[in-house]
């Protein structure tokens, strides 16, 4: 015990020794005066009181022992005494503990979520000192940047030490058998610096490495290198094929480092292949782009971002005013170009996180809500047990123990069972956690941080304490209207009418709050079915796409061996087995990647500006296509294969393009101007309108900015886009009778025709559609978990002080009888008694709600906010489930027999 | 030693007694009062009497709090709780018994 007492002496010392020793100069300060009255000298006197007092330092360590040494001896019997009551009645410590379990449980399992995603720093130095960059369109805040823009941003800004730029890029690594897809980076030199990450064998890029005409080199992340070359430690130097190109290794990057910085969805004019999900593997220099165009056309971004880290002493906000002023003056030297243009800071932190923030601050409210509810039905039984304790509670106070000293028992008692309910919950919390994110994978950013810290398990033991705290105080201050005569006299039922008035307020709390939570999930669970039953504009059934790559050499062939060889490889895929249809495609992919262009109509007057020009998106496919994705024919046809090279152009929107520009007028036959890429610009004619297709997945593609679609043949592409297109292409595939196809035997036939032919990213459309909703399925799981949890203890909770309300009026019940009252009457009473509640409690958090729900308007689709039929369908729900609650003790009370009843007393 | 060691033990009892009579008192106040009302006989070091307030202070037989005395001093003024009264009624009447005993013993052995 030593060291638990040198422990509280820490906080209990600095008070008690100053008090001590006060009395003890009182003492001898007196008994001085008292000397000097008799007629002794001052200093006499004083020395003959300090004679007689003796050692005041000993005394002062013997008082300090003794009231330390009590104080903790009370505290070990508060301990004892409160853990043998609950020995005493284990059937209401089960449930008290199973309550406050799962309410601190679910309450710490969400918030080591918010913790890891929203509070944990990122795991880079002075990560709160990294932005990241965008170009801001009108149309899009987060528009990616072109490299000549990007090269005078990090010329010309003020604010940042660094800057550098990031592009997504898909490689091909040859050598080794089978040639290999690899996700990975383009970036600028000091793009690691930038971060903090220091590379763990070799070196990162220097300015000397990216640029044109060096020596071509690569970073390796340590995945990488671990998995195809076994951690070699000579990695360093060797040259690998890349695309082609013979690259030297220079350097290998930690596994630890995984930035994901959501570039998924996005929105923007984006060429690259996106994959934002998967883990970079290889790191190029931007600068060894080898695309001209990249270099000299500023108007058209190439899918790039850019991160930088802030001067010391800049801060976030100047650092925007002077990318403005820099967007500023880019637009006075390029007008038409850069003028509706200018610089986008986000913090990096904020990029990451994303849109995640809202949901996690809403369902950890949302969780509160479940623990305020546990704690409510936890005080519910103390209260009710309290009752049969009046009697111990007043003769501890007859024999002389201080109401201040019951109190801190009860509350020992109550801080106990939520110190065990909180340990409980914090298992449910590490494993429920772990559940939840392996059910619903990706969904959550930075899920890796997540996990049970000091911060977490500090919080599990602040929780509990306060609650232990709260719900143990409604005892407690029932205690004041303790009265010990009449409580011994009448076995504590004087003071019954305070406590029933407390709990039933407590009862309509509860359902109050159950009521909140239930139509908060309510509305979750409807917009996911809105979700569900909306219409993506195709049939992602039986569909599976994947991504090719063919041999780099097949760059250097000429455009018709290029168009023959995708011919081919369309025939050869056509022929496999149970595949209905096939279709290669570039440009956009549905709920994937997405590829925009400048358009405008032939005969409408153009714009003065190019950045002035509306954008759509980009698809460019076969004619099988539309079979393939089942989008209706609105109006006009589709392609066919005679709209070849030699037949004129021709191209077909989408409803939402033709609604915009052709409201009541028939587009076809207009012809459609488009830059395809600064080289080449398509003149097409209409010939068809085709239903819109959700590209920005089910939630978001209404919120989106961008709507208008254009579909071209890929076998009209001009021969310079030919040749581009020989770095890969992606690959819809319609399976015969719905059946998904299968990936393998694609695969197959795609290598028995190309040995050196990489397919890579098989995914079901269908798992694409799915995934496009993951978040909103995320919370809607989360907020239905939660809303069950608060109903389940509500319920149990209305019951519990029904049953008690009945046991507590047994007498009362059965004079009635014997007067007369039939058992439906009684049944009445009682339910008519638990109804007031239930509907009070329903009514107080309809208005709750009411204030509430707005704060998830955000997160809902297709539902309002105050939808009726939600408010409803929760109040009947919630109705019958307590109403249910009450007929239990209700019927018990029915069955009352006066007889037995009265002998009682 | 033995002496004054009896006499320590009876401590809490005389303290009750006093302050069940002539109410609130502060420690020095207690010890005036023990030394003139035993004419000197039990006269002890004074400080040693503080630990033996705390002590009771702390099994709740008397209570405390800080006052101002006439002279102007912050003192500590104790008074005996319910529970100190019950327990000076126990052990009053155990030392009547016990002195009782005792006396009869020495008269009549």
């Amino acid at each position: 015990m030593s060291w638990l007492s040198r422990f509280t002496s820490v906080f209990r010392t600095g008070n008690l020794n100053r008090e001590i020793e006060e009395e003890q100069q009182f003492h001898i300060a007196s008994r001085t005066d008292e000397l000097i009255a008799d007629g002794m000298e001052p200093a006499e006197a004083a020395r003959q009181a300090h004679l007689a007092f003796g050692n005041p330092t000993r005394a002062r360590e013997e008082s300090h022992e003794a009231k330390v040494f009590s104080w903790l001896e009370s505290i070990r019997q508060d301990i004892y005494y409160g853990l043998r009551a609950l020995a005493k009645a284990p059937g209401f410590a089960a449930i008290a503990i199973l309550t406050l379990a799962l309410g601190i449980g679910a309450d710490t399992a969400i918030f080591s979520v918010v913790n890891g995603v929203l509070l944990n720093p990122l795991p880079y130095p002075h990560a709160d000192r990294i932005v990241t960059l965008f170009d801001e369109y009108p149309q899009f805040k987060t528009g990616s940047i072109s490299y000549p823009n990007f090269l005078d941003w990090r010329q010309m800004n003020r604010s940042f030490s660094a800057m550098a730029a990031y592009r997504v890029q898909a490689h091909i690594l040859f050598g080794s058998g089978q040639p290999e897809h690899l996700q990975g980076e383009m970036i600028s030199a000091g793009f690691f610096d930038i971060l903090g990450v220091k590379p763990i064998l070799g070196r990162t890029f220097d300015k000397k490495d990216d640029r044109l005409g060096t020596a071509p080199v690569a970073i390796l992340s340590e995945g990488l290198w671990r998995r195809k070359f076994g951690a070699a430690p000579d990695i360093i130097g060797k040259r690998l094929v890349i695309d082609g190109v013979a690259r030297t290794v220079i350097g290998v990057v930690p596994s630890t480092f995984r930035l994901r910085i959501r570039n998924f969805q996005k929105g923007g004019p984006l060429n690259s292949f996106q994959g934002g999900a998967q883990l970079n593997e290889i790191y190029t220099p931007i600068g060894q782009f080898n695309q001209p165009q990249f270099y000299a056309d500023r108007s058209s971004p190439w899918g790039m971002d850019a991160i930088g880290r802030l001067k010391p002493g800049v801060t976030f906000v100047q650092a925007c005013g002077d990318m403005e002023r820099v967007s500023r003056q880019l637009a006075a030297t390029y007008p038409g170009i850069d003028s509706n243009q200018k610089a986008n800071l986000v913090p990096l932190k904020k990029e990451i996180v994303g849109d995640m923030r809202p949901v996690l601050l809403l369902l950890l409210g949302a969780v509160s809500f479940v623990l305020l509810i546990a704690c409510v039905n936890v005080a519910n039984l103390l209260l009710a047990r309290s009752t049969g304790r009046q009697r111990e509670f007043a003769i501890r106070l007859a024999v002389g123990a201080g109401r201040a000293r019951i109190v801190r028992q009860l509350l020992t008692e109550s801080i106990l069972l939520a110190l065990i309910g909180g340990g409980l919950g914090l298992l449910i919390a590490k494993f429920g956690t772990a559940a939840a994110l392996a059910a619903v994978p990706q969904t959550v950013p930075r899920a890796e941080s997540i996990g049970l810290d000091v911060y977490v398990l500090l919080f599990a033991v602040f929780v509990s304490l306060g609650t232990g705290i709260i719900f143990g105080l409604a005892p407690a201050w029932n205690l004041r209207h303790a009265n010990i005569g009449g409580a011994l006299k009448e076995s504590g039922r004087n003071f019954a009418g305070t406590r029933s008035r407390t709990q039933r307020v407590l009862v309509v709390v509860e359902t109050a709050l159950a009521l909140v939570l239930l139509i908060g999930a309510g509305l979750t669970i409807r917009t996911l079915f809105a979700l569900w039953n909306a219409d993506p504009g195709f049939d992602p059934r039986g569909v599976l796409t994947f991504s090719v790559a063919p041999q780099t050499s097949l760059a250097k062939e000429s455009p018709a061996a290029i168009r023959a060889f995708y011919q081919q490889l369309h025939h050869r895929l056509a022929s496999t087995p149970g595949v209905e249809a096939v279709s290669l495609s570039w440009g956009s992919t549905p709920i994937g990647r997405d590829n925009e262009s400048y358009f405008w109509f032939v005969g409408k007057r153009k714009p003065a500006q190019t950045d002035d020009l509306p954008m759509a998106i980009r698809y460019r496919v076969e004619p099988s296509y539309l079979k393939i994705m089942q989008i209706p024919l609105k109006r006009g046809r589709f392609f066919t294969s005679r709209d070849d090279k030699n037949a004129p152009p021709v191209a077909v929107i989408d409803e939402s393009l033709a609604k915009k520009y052709f409201p009541g007028q028939d587009p076809i036959g207009r012809y459609l101007v488009a830059n395809l890429y600064p080289s080449a610009q398509l003149n097409a004619k209409i010939v068809g309108v085709v239903a819109h297709v959700n590209q920005w997945g089910l939630a978001l593609d209404a919120a989106s900015p961008l709507h208008a679609q254009i579909y071209s043949p890929i076998a009209q592409f001009p021969d310079d886009l030919v040749r581009h297109d020989a770095g890969g292409a992606n690959v819809f595939v319609r399976g015969k009778g719905s059946r998904t196809p299968s990936f393998e035997l694609l695969e197959r036939r795609l290598h028995a025709f190309d040995r050196e032919l990489v397919a890579f990213d098989p995914m079901p459309m269908q798992q694409m559609v799915s995934g496009s909703i993951a978040s909103q399925r995320f919370t809607m799981s989360l907020f239905a978990l939660f809303a069950g949890l608060a109903l389940f203890l509500a319920s149990i909770g209305i019951y519990g002080v029904l049953s008690y309300f009945v046991g507590q009026r047994r007498q009362e019940i059965g004079v009635r009888m014997a007067l007369g009252a039939a058992p439906a009457t009684v049944l009445r009473m009682i339910l008519k008694d638990g109804a007031r509640m239930i509907f009070t409690g329903i009514a107080a958090g309809v208005i709750a709600s009411l204030g509430l729900v707005h704060l998830m308007s955000s997160m809902l689709f297709g539902v309002k906010p105050t939808d009726l039929p939600t408010f409803v369908l929760v109040a009947l729900v919630l109705c019958a489930i307590g109403l249910l609650a009450c007929y239990l003790p209700a019927r018990r009370a029915m069955r009352i027999d006066p007889v037995i009843a009265l002998r009682e007393e | 030693m033995a002496r004054q060691d009896s006499f320590q033990g009876s401590i809490p009892l005389l303290v009750l007694k006093i302050l069940a009579r002539r109410g609130p008192l502060h420690g020095y106040g207690l010890t005036t009062r023990i030394k003139q009302t035993s004419q000197d006989i039990l006269n002890v070091e004074e400080g040693s009497l503080y630990p033996a307030l705390h002590r009771m202070e702390e099994a709740g037989l008397i209570k405390a709090k800080w006052a101002i005395t006439e002279n102007n001093r912050r003192a500590r003024m104790y008074e005996i709780t319910r529970a100190g009264m019950k327990e000076l009624e126990g052990e009053e009447a155990r030392w009547r018994i016990i002195s009782g005993a005792i006396g009869r013993v020495l008269k009549e052995a």
